[in-house]
């Protein structure tokens, strides 16, 4: 095991994120407070609990989420797109380190990002709504695990992606319209039948109801459906990266 | 003791159907300076990126110190080190931590030392906290030495080390390259300028179509395929070669103002090397005066571009 180069990948890819604080923590930490501003104290008072939670506490884990799967996505799709764009992936690919270190390395500093901003934002919506967490230890498993899948993904979207349209298209087209949707700021029940159905169709529900249930014990679906379904994702991920780097796709000629 | 490097029935075809190696076989021994030469598109590039781990062969085998670049692939990448073609870097990075990055990437533990050496031995250490953005083109690419140096490779691919460089700069990397040859690192360079090659290598491999043409070391390919001319300068211009002169391999030039007279390097030191000696007397007979004279031994390049014209 290539322990210095996993090293090596890691903090420079920690490395760029603190050279681009700005854009990669601070806006984002910023934008998804704006969202606690608005109904944490402004509406929120004005919109009932829902299943007794106060509405403002109730849209923090379905934004955590929101933000946790766009920015894993993001961040760990350009990091292996940019050497990719900027050519300077030759180095990584005559160096020996395996796949699976060069995945450690990249989507650990990207779930590792991810993490912290979570956190982040976690810290900053205790100062304007009433936060509550019953299961912290369950919290931050959801959080690592949803952040170490979407940086899978992320990592394997860079790959994929030939320039920066199609490096933006799946957060754009997927993931942002799938979290809205996905019970960030409604339960599931209170949606019409037939919604309620196609929403089950929507893995980002399982993922914000999981992560909902560690906060406040409630849930749309089961803990279990949650679990499993992330574990599912992490699975689906793991194999295609594996794919990726033993049939040479985009990487080697 | 093994080569550095040996290629056996080497392909690659491209996804495109392109066929840029046709069973390349190619032996590099340890410690030496080898040039591969060939025209752009030759399949040069090809050929060190299969080596190196970023192109996939479709057939035949590679060895980097006897270690299969496939099934063992650790022991022979953490050997090479490679200054790519292109200039890419991280612009926002700095020198000094681009090329620590590098020297971590292949497996070695950080060693301040080395990197200084390094940056010292490429006069960039005044550079070392500069972002590579800011940094010229030409220290640009020796920062793509330093990190390929960062890990003390056994074997370093230069792939067109000195394009876009200037002389001054050339020469430069010229001295860099001979240092490295004398802390025994083996040297793979390609180039399209022929001097640099005539200059710098131990041994000349020319590729043409993706088909290694010829390996020969440097002197006997230029002995083997040099020939010399005689020119000499007439005042009074020749309309055409006088029949007594038939005997000698002669040509007009600059409008009956230049007879050349081509003949063998080789001959030179043999014993019936009469050439040049029976040449003046015959022209003597003839009437023929010459106010100056210069002899010239083709250079690699005439051979080279004779030979890939030859195979067109
Ligand atoms: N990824 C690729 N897909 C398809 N064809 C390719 C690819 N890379 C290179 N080729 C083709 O393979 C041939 C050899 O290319 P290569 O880069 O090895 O040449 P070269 O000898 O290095 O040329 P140059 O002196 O211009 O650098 C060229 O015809 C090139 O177009
Ligand atoms: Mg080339």
């Amino acid at each position: 095991m290539n322990l210095y180069g996993v090293r090596a990948i890691y903090l420079s890819e920690m490395a760029r994120t603190r050279r681009t604080l700005l854009q990669s923590i601070v806006s984002p930490v910023l934008s998804t407070s704006l969202y606690f501003v608005v109904f944490g104290t402004a509406i929120g008072s004005r919109i009932e609990e829902i299943d007794g939670v106060n509405y403002g506490a109730f849209i923090v884990p379905g934004l955590i989420m929101l933000m946790l799967l766009t920015q894993s996505v993001s961040n760990a799709s350009f990091g292996i797109f940019f050497p990719k764009f900027s050519g300077t992936i030759y180095e990584l690919l005559s160096a020996p380190v395996s796949s699976f270190e060069i995945v450690l390395g990249y989507v650990g500093a990207a779930a590792t990002k991810s993490v912290v901003l979570g956190l982040l934002i976690l810290a900053t919506a205790g100062f304007f709504v009433p936060l509550r967490i019953d299961h912290p230890l369950l919290m931050l498993l959801f959080l690592t695990l949803t952040a170490l899948t979407f940086s899978l993904l992320g990592f394997i979207i860079g790959i994929w992606a030939e320039n920066f349209e199609k490096l933006q298209l799946v957060p754009l087209l997927v993931i942002t319209p799938l979290t809205f949707l996905g019970g960030t700021f409604y339960a599931i029940d209170m949606l019409p039948p037939l919604w309620q159905t196609l929403t089950l169709f929507n893995p980002v529900v399982y993922l914000v109801s999981g992560f909902r249930w560690s906060f406040y014990g409630v849930g749309d679906v089961s803990l279990a459906a949650s679990l499993a379904m992330i574990l599912l994702f992490l699975g689906l991920c793991l194999a295609l990266v594996r794919w990726i780097f033993q049939s040479g796709y985009k990487l080697r000629p | 003791m093994e080569p550095a490097i040996r290629v056996n029935q080497l392909s690659k075809r491209y996804a495109s159907g392109f066929q840029a190696l046709s069973h390349v076989d190619l032996t590099i021994e340890s410690g030496e300076i080898f040039a591969l030469l060939g025209p752009n598109g030759a399949g040069k590039t090809t050929l060190i990126s299969v080596v190196c781990g970023l192109v996939n062969p479709t057939g035949g085998q590679v060895s980097v110190s006897g270690h299969d670049i496939v099934t063992d692939y650790r022991a022979a990448r953490s050997r090479i080190g490679l200054v790519p073609q292109e200039l890419t870097n991280e612009a926002f990075e700095t020198v000094w931590a681009t090329v620590s990055f590098s020297r971590g990437l292949f497996g070695c533990p950080p060693d301040p030392d080395h990197i200084e050496r390094v940056l010292r031995s490429l006069t960039l250490w005044d550079k070392r906290n500069n972002k590579l953005i800011t940094l010229s083109g030409g220290m640009k690419r020796r920062v793509l030495i330093a990190k390929a140096l960062a890990h003390e490779p056994e074997i370093l691919f230069l792939d067109e080390p000195t394009a876009g460089v200037d002389v001054e700069l050339r020469r430069e990397m010229w001295q860099v390259v001979r240092q490295l040859r004398e802390t025994g690192v083996t040297i793979i360079l390609t180039t399209h300028y022929i001097e640099e090659a005539e200059e710098m290598a131990d041994r000349i491999g020319v590729i043409h179509d993706g088909e290694i043409v010829l390996v020969e070391e440097k002197r006997r390919l230029m002995r083997q395929l040099g020939s010399k001319q005689l020119t000499l300068h007439l005042p009074s211009p020749l309309e055409r070669i006088p029949p007594s002169l038939n005997g000698h391999q002669l040509e007009l030039a600059d409008e009956g103002h230049e007879l050349i007279y081509t003949y063998d390097a080789a001959d030179v030191s043999s014993e019936d090397a009469a050439g040049i000696p029976t040449l003046l007397s015959d022209l003597r007979d003839a009437g023929i005066q010459f106010s100056d004279l210069n002899t010239r031994q083709s250079s690699l390049e005439d051979i080279f571009v004779s030979l890939v014209r030859g195979r067109q």
